[in-house]
């Protein structure tokens, strides 16, 4: 199965970004493609390299980071989005891209699902 | 024009379904719903936009955000069509809920019952809500 992922709300403050991250994960130890994750809405903020939580917790940024690096994922932040919030080349984190709304289009086009996690 | 030139190069054509169920300026979801809606449209898929709960708020007339300090963007939803994006409907017990009758709008639409919005949601290829 290909599978467009949509992540729209922020680390931390919304389960969506660590529900995505579980779900990306095991559906590649399952064997099948995840052509994109596009971060859109507060979702940018995944990909902020600035993020810093306390050592007890998660590092939600460093973890989908991680995780692009060991399975070649594009995780792509929406750049209209992001610019509104803060979110540029110079604060993004490994892994991480910026490119247009064109990116989602083309991944819910070319995927056999798409799925979003967000409310 | 990156976007557009990649749309030119689409041939598949998918059944996209924007939902939207947040009231326009409560939170940001309104307006970037409409930036999505936009670029499916430029990558000439088949755009279907619905609204339901709050989201039916989004088409009523007279919206003055400008006392918040914030950008009234009601009247791209007139645009749409200009974009050939012409689906659009709203729910119906949504709409009765809210004492909204479709004189309150600021676009035509298609009035559906909450049993034909699901059958609908059900027709689609991909379905983006907010």
């Amino acid at each position: 199965m290909k599978y467009a992922i949509v992540v729209n709300e922020g680390p931390f403050n919304h389960q969506a970004s660590d529900s995505a991250y579980h779900f990306v994960k095991h559906a590649l130890a399952k064997g099948h493609e995840v052509l994109r994750v596009f971060f859109y809405y507060d979702g940018v903020h995944n990909g902020n390299k600035h993020s810093a939580p306390q050592s007890d917790d998660r590092n939600i940024v460093k973890r989908w980071s991680q995780l692009a690096e060991t399975n070649q994922i594009d995780l792509t932040i929406c750049v209209a989005a992001g610019l509104r919030r803060g979110i540029v080349d110079d604060v993004l984190a490994p892994g991480f891209r910026i490119s247009g709304l064109g990116q989602l289009i083309e991944a819910c086009i070319d995927a056999n699902r798409t799925i979003v996690f967000g409310d | 024009m990156t976007d557009a030139t990649e749309a030119s190069g689409a041939s598949v054509t998918k059944r996209f379904l924007y939902i939207n169920r947040k009231a326009p300026y409560g939170t940001v979801y309104a307006i970037e719903v409409l930036e999505m809606i936009l670029i499916a449209a430029m990558f000439e898929q088949d755009v279907h936009v619905a609204f339901l709960d709050d989201g039916v708020f989004q088409l009523r007339k007279g919206q003055t955000p400008a006392v918040l300090e914030m950008k009234d963007f009601s009247k791209t939803y007139r645009a749409l069509e200009d974009y050939g994006v012409e689906k659009i409907y709203l729910e119906k017990e949504s709409m009765e809920e809210r004492g909204l009758t479709t004189d309150d709008l600021i676009i035509p639409a298609a009035v559906l019952e909450r049993k034909d919005m699901i059958s609908l949601m059900d027709s689609m290829d991909v379905v983006l809500s907010a």
